[in-house]
C-alpha cells in the first residue's frame, strides 16, 4: 500500500480507495482497471507501434512520403496490388481450362470430365453475367426471349449454330449478323383487321388451338397465309431456321399462345434483337458460354462428325 | 522467514505450517491483487495416482501423433489425423467426411455426459486428476520445484535480493517452461498434418503460416496458463466450477474435512491425551500443498478443485501422530451430517441423478455405436433443378434436369450403374456419359463426384402434376447401392 492510498479515505464496503471526488455524498471509487485488461491495453499500443512502422498508417504532405500521400511502412503493402495479383493468379488457373476449350467439339467437351465441369462452370458464371438480365438466371426465358433449355431453335440448336448466333448476334450491328424481318400486318396496313384475325385463326388450328373459329374464316385465313406466311414459315407451318422463321405447329409460342397476342404480333411483326457478343467477350467465353446453353439439355446433335468450331 | 517450526512438536517428523489460505473467502477482498500460492510437495497415494495421470494423459497428447496406422497408399498413414485440407477426420479405423461430423458431436455430447457421471460420483475428479489446466500447472509446478526447490525454499527465494543464484534459478525454469510450451504447442499441430513431415518443416521454416500460429498461440497460452495465472484460470475464467453446483450434491464423493473427528482444532504435544478434543492439530499441512491457496477446513468452496493432496498431506501427520487417517478424505456432504449425529455412513451411488446420466449416456453411445457400424461408404444425393422447374418439349413431353452427386468414401475407385427405379417410361440423358454405357458413372477412390442427368417424360406418361421415382447407382462389382428418392415435375394440372 503506498502512502498516496493511505492519504485518501478508504470505502468501508469494498475497501477500495475512493478518488476524492464527490457528489451529494456519493463518492467515486478508485476501481482498478482488471490487470489483464490492462496489461492487453499495452500490448495493443505496441502493437499499433509496430504497425506504423510495417504498414501504411499516417498521411502525410504530398511529396514527403514519395509518390502517395501517405507512409509506405517497411512492408510496402498495397491492396491494390494485392488485388492485381489475384486476378492475375485466376487467370493463370482458368487460362488451362479456356486452352483445353480452343477448337474442342461438344463431344470432346462431353467426354472429357474435367472440361465438361469447366465448361458448365465458366459458362454459367458468363451467362449469368451477360445472358441471364433476358434470357433469365436458369435460362428460362421469358415472352420474346427464348427459352434456352428447350429443343425449340429459332436459328439452329447445334453447337456450332449456338456460337454463331452468340458471336453475331440477331438483328444485330454485326456485319455478320443473323438476320430477318417478318411484315408488320396490321401497322403497315398490308392486311386488314379482319384478314389478321382469320389468319390468327389458322395458325393457331395449325397447333390444334382455335376451336371457336368458323371455317369460313379459317379458309380465309388459310388463303391469306399461303400468299403471305408460307415462304418464311413454310406450307405446312414448320417453319425455316435460315429465316429464323419459329415453327407455328408445335406448342410453342415465343410471344404468347393467346388469340389476342398471335393477332398483336401479325399486326405489328416482332423484332427481336440480340447483341453480338464478337469483341465483348473473348472467344473462349463464347466456347464455353455455347457449350454451355447446348448443355442445358436442348442441343442438337449433327449428324456429320465434323461438328468442330471453325472460322477462328 | 521460517515456515515450519520445530517447537512443540506434536510427534517427531510433524512439521507445522504456517501457511495462510491465500484464498480463503472470508479473507479475500473483491479486487484484491493475486497473492502467489507456493505449494508444497505431497507425498501418499492420491499424489501417486496424480503422477501417473499426467504421466498418462501427457504420454497421450505428445505421443499419438507418431502411431501409424495402414489405409492403403492414398490415404494417410498417422493413426489419429484431423486433414483439413483433405477435408477428413482419421481415427484409426474411422475415417469422417465433413459432413459427418456429427459423430464429433456425438464424442463431444458422450464426454460431457461422462463427466456429469462422474461428477455425481466423485466430485470434481476431472478438475483435479485430467484436467489439462490441471496436468500441465502440475508438470510446471514440478519444474519449479526442481529449480528453486519446495514450499519453503521458494518463498526466501521470492523473499531474496536479487543475485546470481536467485538469477539462474529464475531464468532456468522460465526457459524450462518455455520448452514445454513450446513441446506443447507444437504437438497440437502434429494433429493437423503428418507429423514426421512437420517437425521437419516447422524447424526449416517451410511449415504452413497456420502451424506456426497456433503452435504460437498454444505455447503463449500453455506458458502463461500453467506458468503464471494457474489457480485463476480455474476461479475465475473456467465455467465449469459454476456449473458443478448443478451436477454434485449431497450424496457424491468429494474431498471433505471431517468436522466431526477434527474439531476442536489446536495444537498437540506429544503424549498429550487426545481427550476432549478433535484430531486436527491445526498444522496447516493440508493448507501448504493446495494448489488454490484454500483452507479445506473451511468446506467445500469454489475454488477447490479435488485434488486430494491435502489428504495425502493429512494422512502422513495422522500417521505421525497416531491417529487414523481420514480426517480429510473422499466423503458426502450427507455422511459428515451422519458422523456428527453418531450414525453410520450410506453411500448410495445409485440414485435418480446417477441413473439418468448413466442411462443418457448409455443411449447416446448406443446411438453414435449404431451410427458408426451402419455408416454407408456408397451415397447417392441428388437435387433437382429449380430454375427451370420443368421444360416442355416441341413434342410435348416434359424434362427436368438433375445434380446427382456420388460420394465414394471407400479406399478404391468405382464404377456403378445409374438406374431409375419406379418409372421405365423416363428417358434419361447422362452428361458425359459414353455412348456405349449411357448409364455408367466411375467415381474416384476416397471423392465425391457431381453428375448432371436430364429425364424426359413423354407426353402419354403425364398424368399428374408429378411422377415419384428413386434414383440407385449399384457398385458393379461389390453390389453395394445407394438410393434416393426423387420426381419429376411436370406442370400437368391435377
Amino acid at each position: 500500500m503506498s502512502e498516496h492510498d493511505q492519504e485518501r479515505e478508504r470505502d468501508a464496503h469494498s475497501g477500495t480507495a475512493t478518488t476524492g471526488h464527490e457528489w451529494d455524498g456519493i463518492k467515486e471509487l478508485d476501481t482498478p482497471l482488471p490487470r489483464w485488461w490492462l496489461w492487453i491495453f499495452y500490448a495493443c499500443i505496441a502493437w499499433s507501434v509496430v504497425y506504423w512502422v510495417l504498414m501504411p498508417a499516417w498521411p502525410a504532405l504530398p511529396g514527403l512520403a514519395g509518390e502517395t500521400d501517405h507512409t509506405r511502412g517497411l512492408r510496402d503493402h498495397s491492396e491494390r496490388a494485392n488485388v492485381a495479383e489475384a486476378m492475375e493468379q485466376l487467370h493463370a488457373t482458368r487460362a488451362s481450362g479456356f486452352a483445353a476449350l480452343e477448337g474442342a467439339s461438344i463431344d470432346d467437351i462431353e467426354n472429357d470430365p474435367e472440361l465438361l465441369g469447366f465448361v458448365r462452370a465458366a459458362g454459367e458464371a458468363a451467362f449469368g453475367d451477360n445472358c441471364a438480365t433476358c434470357h433469365g438466371s436458369g435460362a428460362q426465358g421469358a415472352i420474346g426471349y427464348p427459352n434456352l433449355n428447350d429443343d425449340i431453335w429459332l436459328w439452329g440448336g447445334t453447337y456450332e449454330d449456338i456460337r454463331t448466333t452468340i458471336r453475331f448476334g440477331i438483328r444485330s450491328e454485326h456485319p455478320d449478323t443473323r438476320f430477318s424481318q417478318m411484315p408488320s400486318f396490321g401497322r403497315d396496313e398490308l392486311l386488314s383487321n379482319e384478314e389478321i384475325e382469320n389468319v390468327a385463326d389458322y395458325v393457331l388450328s395449325l397447333s390444334g388451338g382455335a376451336q371457336d373459329a368458323s371455317a369460313d374464316a379459317l379458309a380465309a385465313g388459310q388463303e391469306i397465309y399461303d400468299m403471305q406466311c408460307v415462304s418464311c414459315h413454310m406450307p405446312d407451318g414448320t417453319g425455316d431456321r435460315m429465316q429464323g422463321a419459329p415453327n407455328l405447329t408445335d406448342q410453342n409460342w415465343l410471344y404468347g399462345s393467346d388469340r389476342e397476342q398471335v393477332i398483336n404480333i401479325i399486326h405489328r411483326g416482332p423484332y427481336g434483337v440480340m447483341p453480338a457478343w464478337e469483341g465483348r467477350l473473348g472467344d473462349a467465353t463464347i466456347d464455353a458460354l455455347a457449350a454451355y446453353v447446348y448443355l442445358l439439355g436442348g442441343g442438337e446433335e449433327v449428324e456429320t462428325a465434323a461438328n468442330r468450331p471453325t472460322g477462328r | 522467514m521460517s515456515d515450519t517450526s520445530n517447537r512443540a512438536m506434536a510427534a517427531p517428523g510433524v512439521q507445522k505450517s504456517k501457511a495462510e489460505a491465500v484464498n480463503a473467502a472470508d479473507t479475500r477482498e473483491l479486487y484484491k491483487k493475486r497473492e502467489p500460492i507456493y505449494p508444497k510437495l505431497a507425498h501418499g497415494k492420491f499424489r501417486t495416482v496424480k503422477w501417473f495421470v499426467m504421466a498418462v494423459t501427457l504420454g497421450i497428447y505428445y505421443l499419438v501423433p507418431f502411431l501409424r496406422w495402414d489405409r492403403g497408399p492414398d490415404a494417410p498413414d498417422q493413426a489419429v489425423l484431423v486433414d483439413f485440407a483433405g477435408r477428413r477426420f482419421y481415427f484409426f479405423f474411422i475415417e469422417i467426411w465433413p459432413q459427418e461430423v456429427y459423430y464429433i458431436t456425438g464424442l463431444l455430447i458422450m464426454a460431457a455426459l461422462a463427466l456429469f457421471l462422474a461428477t455425481a460420483l466423485f466430485g470434481r475428479v476431472w478438475c483435479g486428476y485430467a484436467c489439462p489446466q490441471t496436468v500441465w500447472t502440475d508438470l510446471f509446478i514440478w519444474v519449479e520445484r526442481a529449480f528453486e526447490g519446495d514450499r519453503n525454499a521458494r518463498i526466501k527465494l521470492d523473499r531474496a535480493p536479487m543475485s546470481f543464484d536467485k538469477a539462474w534459478r529464475k531464468v532456468g525454469k522460465h526457459i524450462v517452461w518455455l520448452l514445454i510450451a513450446l513441446a506443447t504447442g507444437g504437438a497440437w499441430i502434429l494433429y493437423f498434418h503428418d507429423a514426421y513431415d512437420v517437425i521437419g518443416n516447422f524447424f526449416t521454416g517451410q511449415a504452413e503460416p497456420s502451424s506456426y500460429l497456433f503452435a504460437g498461440i498454444l505455447t503463449f497460452t500453455t506458458y502463461t496458463l500453467a506458468g503464471t495465472m494457474r489457480e485463476q484460470v480455474c476461479t475465475y475464467m473456467c465455467p465449469w466450477p459454476r456449473i458443478q453446483a448443478a451436477m454434485t450434491d449431497r450424496d457424491a464423493l468429494n474431498v471433505t474435512y471431517r468436522v466431526d473427528r477434527g474439531e476442536p482444532r489446536g495444537p498437540h504435544k506429544k503424549n498429550e491425551s487426545w481427550e476432549g478434543r478433535g484430531d486436527c492439530i491445526d498444522c496447516k499441512q493440508c493448507v501448504a500443498v493446495c494448489p488454490m491457496g484454500i483452507d479445506i477446513r473451511d468446506g467445500a468452496q469454489l475454488e477447490c478443485i479435488q485434488c486430494a493432496l491435502c489428504i495425502d498431506a493429512c494422512d502422513d501427520i495422522m500417521k505421525k501422530v497416531d491417529r487414523p487417517t481420514g480426517l480429510i478424505t473422499y466423503e458426502t456432504d450427507d455422511n459428515i451430517d451422519r458422523f456428527q449425529k453418531g450414525e453410520k455412513p450410506v453411500y448410495k451411488f445409485i440414485r435418480a441423478r446417477t441413473l439418468v446420466y448413466a442411462t443418457a449416456l448409455a443411449i447416446v453411445v448406443a446411438i453414435m455405436l449404431g451410427a458408426l457400424l451402419n455408416r454407408s461408404e456408397l451415397e447417392l444425393n441428388s437435387q433437382r433443378d429449380r430454375n427451370p422447374n420443368f421444360v416442355i418439349l416441341s413434342d410435348g413431353s416434359v424434362r427436368n434436369g438433375y445434380n446427382l452427386k456420388v460420394v465414394n468414401k471407400a479406399n478404391e475407385p468405382r464404377t456403378l450403374t445409374l438406374s431409375i427405379e419406379g418409372d421405365p417410361q423416363i428417358e434419361t440423358r447422362l452428361l458425359g456419359a459414353a455412348e456405349d454405357a449411357p448409364m455408367q458413372l466411375t467415381v474416384d477412390a476416397d471423392r465425391t463426384r457431381d453428375f448432371v442427368i436430364y429425364l424426359t417424360l413423354p407426353p402419354d406418361a403425364i398424368d399428374g402434376p408429378r411422377e415419384e421415382f428413386d434414383f440407385r447407382v449399384t457398385d458393379t462389382r461389390t453390389g453395394e447401392t445407394a438410393t434416393t428418392p426423387s420426381m419429376i415435375v411436370t406442370g400437368a394440372e391435377r
